[in-house]
């Protein structure tokens, strides 16, 4: 097989997937461009294997349910310890036992994190069983963008993706606006969950009102982008608009607890103007349909064009593609696997040089197909969570970062993290392997030779993970 | 609604990666005069509240604008008397001890030049020292470093910033390189392994060599002192851990800026204040939080010693929030807020301010705490009086396009 084609096909695995695995780059090499095209086409892109994890409502129910029955534990408990101390007078004041409280944790445990490492689990085996990896970076991508936090919402964190972004990724992208704004994991991180319309039966009779977070940051980060055509007032009239926006309180709902719903009583009443166009009262209807505008307009397009071409091409995206893409967005109505389509076949998606460092997620995941190992979900996070990017952990509404200023500071966790796997892999894992056969002797005679000459397999392997070959894309 | 049982904010739990700071070298014409002055700036991200942290207890339209959320003087808790007319919150007695010595310097109703309301272009423009979004190459910190001559202990050969966390936060990008420092649980490279690794990057990536090489000088550094080696894993998320968090990375910072041939200038970033919904006033999230940097303020003074006497701390936050209290007990995105001063160099115990009100007309926009302190004044004032920044310089590289904002004058003992 010539050197050159092996080195495009290198190319589309790393900077569009989640890099070669044991044969990789020969099954592409033919073709590199129709492969990853063929990707997008393929039946159910994005979805996970039915597994049996559960949904993001029944996960959030569950996770109140023990919230509940620990609470009632505690006060169980405490009534106990009352009534204890009351029997024995004499003690005086005896020093409390472990607080009720504690004791009560004990009893029953959080069932959330162990709902956040299933997810977990499901989305790295995903990640590693795709041969290519094409829809999983864009699911990736989307949930990125569309992020929301595990530490505000843990129970849903891997459920919302499974259900508001894998769906969608290769759909209109109005569609995956509606999804994502009406899950309940979206509406209860950004706010939208306690913010009810001044004047809506609910606001009348409590002195609760507005919150703003989640109209701002769906104009903001999701739709328009900072600085484009929208103003207070809009984040104003947008938030009126999505007032009722909500879900189903899990305590006193065993069936659809944590479900979405639109509650009227919550709905700030009347027309409202957002970006000088009003829309008439229709209850979830107006907010669809100001969403709907949103997904069509042309400040859209251009920001996603923008962050698209950014993640997968250069950091600074060649302006005329983000141009190509933008209009391709419009004239398809947001078709995001024609967006991708346009993207891929672009001339410089497989001749720009590989420029862009890789984030974190997607180097460890490299990492772990190129040796061809698996992973444990608690370590995987962990490492994720050292390197900066914690998995549903962002540090804000706006995502990580994603450029290489933001990363490159991290060379050095990178190299522990490449040192400690390296350490644990060493045994079962020959670095030779993965030089020759795994990335097809495409690495540069200097990291060829630089790895060639280590002095341990380990410190090979780690070598090999860390060139400048395996962090750029 | 069920969001009060989980974290008081989205962002307050990222404080393991979220907790940065930065530094270079020595300020060499405040050398030449003896001294040997520290800087640390402080970036709450999310927007901090100024009216809950210091309240205008004295104007008469505070109580109306924040009915029982207000901070008073005959709160439960009381909040902490600062002057005849402005009260610290609570939470902070070790703020409020600094500024009753004279150590600590309240700005009140002050802002960047950005005056809408985005979280991250405001946190752009605070960060890059820039009038407007969108200048994302460098911060003002690394541009001002430019002018110092290099800290023989950390960077010999170049100028160097030093950010703790595997993410580089933009008021230390720039031309100075930027070392990067995390708690570490792993099995670390052998310097045999790091010495090939750099020598493939020198080949191949200079960028990469450049990034390594900083994180090897620092590995060194930091053996000779062992205090940063290990650090206890962070508590479940909520704010024990953003007090173990801020306590953690700030002492650290501080013990680096204690040493002789350490580092004196640094930058981290505090995450979490974003208080959108059940804000609190005297207890609640906004107050634990306030503690939370209180104990941080505490743990630099303990840590760095002597050298206190010849430190500023400057906190400061992209905006402020509204006046007034929101729909769900919160406070949103706003614009004038506090900056908080604090260090043994400090002309300290005054607020300064020039109070613009609290009447609906008096407010910006009819919501928010109108800005009548240009927050560039008081940093353009610490870089010139403390660091010996030349003035010109200022006006030209540091913050560009602010060349009719002066340096407020008087803010050092030394000045």
């Amino acid at each position: 097989m010539d050197t050159s084609r092996q080195a495009v096909a290198a190319l589309a695995l790393n900077r569009f997937g989640l890099g070669p695995r044991l044969g990789s780059i020969a099954a592409i090499a033919a073709d590199p461009r129709g492969a990853l095209l063929a990707e997008l086409d393929r039946p159910n892109a994005g979805a996970l294997p039915a597994a049996a994890l559960a949904s993001s409502a029944e996960a959030f129910r569950r996770v109140a349910d023990a919230n509940a029955e620990r609470r009632a534990r505690g006060i169980a408990m405490a009534k106990a310890e009352e009534a204890k101390r009351l029997a024995e007078p004499a003690m005086g004041e005896a020093p409390a036992t472990a607080a009720p409280a504690n004791m009560a944790a004990e009893v029953v445990p959080n069932p959330g994190r162990q709902i956040y490492l299933d997810e977990a689990k499901a989305r790295i085996d995903a990640a590693l069983a795709s041969e290519i990896g094409l829809a999983e970076r864009l699911v990736w991508f989307w949930s990125n963008h569309f992020c929301i936090s595990a530490d505000k919402i843990q129970s849903m964190s891997g459920a919302y993706e499974r259900e508001a972004i894998r769906p969608f990724v290769l759909r209109p992208f109005r569609e995956l606006l509606a999804a994502v704004e009406s899950h309940p994991a979206m509406l209860f991180y950004l706010d939208n969950t306690v913010s009810m319309g001044p004047n809506s039966v609910a606001g009348l009779n409590r002195t609760r009102g507005l919150n703003e977070n989640l109209a701002r940051e769906i104009l903001e980060l999701h739709t328009l982008g900072v600085r484009t055509v929208y103003t207070q007032d809009d984040v104003i009239g947008f938030a009126n608009v999505l007032t009722g926006w909500t879900l189903l309180p899990a305590g006193d709902n065993p069936e659809h607890g944590g479900e979405f719903t639109f509650n009227r009583r919550l709905h700030e009443p009347g027309p409202h103007v957002v970006l000088g166009k009003s829309y008439p009262e229709g209850g979830i209807e107006q907010g669809k349909a100001v969403l709907n505008d949103l997904a069509q307009h042309p400040a859209t397009a251009k920001h996603v064009a923008a962050k698209l071409v950014r993640h997968f091409l250069a950091d600074d995206p060649p302006p005329a593609l983000v141009a190509t893409l933008a209009r391709t967005f419009q004239d398809t109505a947001g078709d995001l696997k024609e967006v991708m389509k346009v993207l891929i076949s672009a001339p410089e998606a497989l001749s720009l040089p590989p420029s862009k460092l890789r984030r974190p997620s997607e180097w460890v995941t490299a990492m772990v197909r190129a040796a061809g190992t698996t992973a444990d979900p608690q370590r995987y996070t962990g490492g994720q969570a050292t390197l900066g990017e914690p998995l549903w952990r962002p540090p804000s509404p706006k995502g990580h970062a994603d450029d290489e200023a933001a990363w490159i500071d991290g060379m050095g966790q990178r190299l522990d993290i490449a040192n400690t796997y390296a350490e644990r892999i060493a045994g079962r894992v020959d670095p030779r392997v993965i030089m020759d056969s795994v990335l097809a002797g495409t690495l540069s005679e200097t990291t060829t030779a630089v790895v060639g000459r280590a002095e341990s397999r380990q410190q090979a392997l780690a070598l090999l993970f860390m060139s400048p070959e395996f962090q750029r894309r | 609604m069920a969001s009060c049982r989980h974290l008081p904010s989205r962002r307050a739990a990222l404080l393991g990666s979220g907790a940065l700071f930065a530094w270079t070298q020595l300020p060499k014409l405040a050398r030449a005069e003896g001294r040997d002055p520290r800087l640390v700036v402080i970036v709450l991200r999310g927007a901090l509240d100024g009216l809950g942290a210091v309240a205008p207890v004295g104007d008469p339209d505070w109580i109306r604008l924040r009915g029982e959320r207000a901070l008073v003087l005959d709160g439960k808790p009381p909040a902490l008397p600062l002057d005849s007319f402005f009260a610290l919150n609570p939470a902070m007695p070790n703020l409020h001890r600094l500024y009753r010595a004279e150590q600590a310097t309240i700005v009140h109703a002050t802002a960047t030049p950005y005056r809408e309301r985005s979280h991250f272009d405001g946190q752009d423009v605070l960060e890059s020292g820039f009038a407007k979004p969108g200048a994302l190459d460098s911060g003002w910190l690394n541009r001002a470093l430019l002018g110092l001559a290099p800290a023989g202990g950390v960077a010999p050969q170049d100028k160097r910033a030093f950010a703790v966390g595997p993410v580089t936060p933009l008021i230390v990008r720039g031309q100075a390189p930027v070392m990067s420092w995390s708690p570490q649980q792993l099995t670390p490279a052998s310097d045999d392994t790091r010495a090939r690794l750099l020598e493939l990057y020198q080949h191949a990536d200079p960028k990469l060599a450049l990034a390594l090489e900083g994180r090897i000088r620092l590995a060194a550094l930091a053996r000779g002192e062992g205090a940063a080696g290990n650090a206890a894993p962070l508590p479940p998320p909520g704010i024990e851990r953003a007090r173990a968090s801020f306590a953690e990375a700030a002492g650290t910072a501080a013990r680096y800026l204690a040493r002789p041939d350490g580092p004196r200038i640094g930058a981290m970033g505090f995450v979490g204040w974003d208080t959108h919904v059940n804000e609190g006033a005297a207890d609640g999230q906004l107050a634990g939080l306030l503690g939370a940097l209180d104990g941080a303020l505490a743990a630099m003074e303990t840590n760095l010693g002597a050298a206190w006497q010849e430190t500023v701390v400057v906190v400061t936050t992209e905006f402020g929030r509204t006046a007034r209290i929101n729909g769900s007990n919160g406070t949103d995105h706003g614009t004038g807020t506090v900056a908080l001063l604090a260090g043994g160099a400090l002309k300290g115990g005054r607020v300064l301010t020039d109070w613009p009100g609290l009447k609906s007309a008096d407010l910006y926009e009819g919501r928010d705490l109108k800005p009548t302190i240009d927050l560039r004044a008081v940093l353009k004032g610490l870089l010139r009086d403390h660091l010996r920044v030349e003035e010109k310089a200022l006006a030209a590289s540091i913050f560009p396009d602010s060349s009719d904002v002066a340096a407020t004058p008087g803010l050092l003992r030394s000045a």
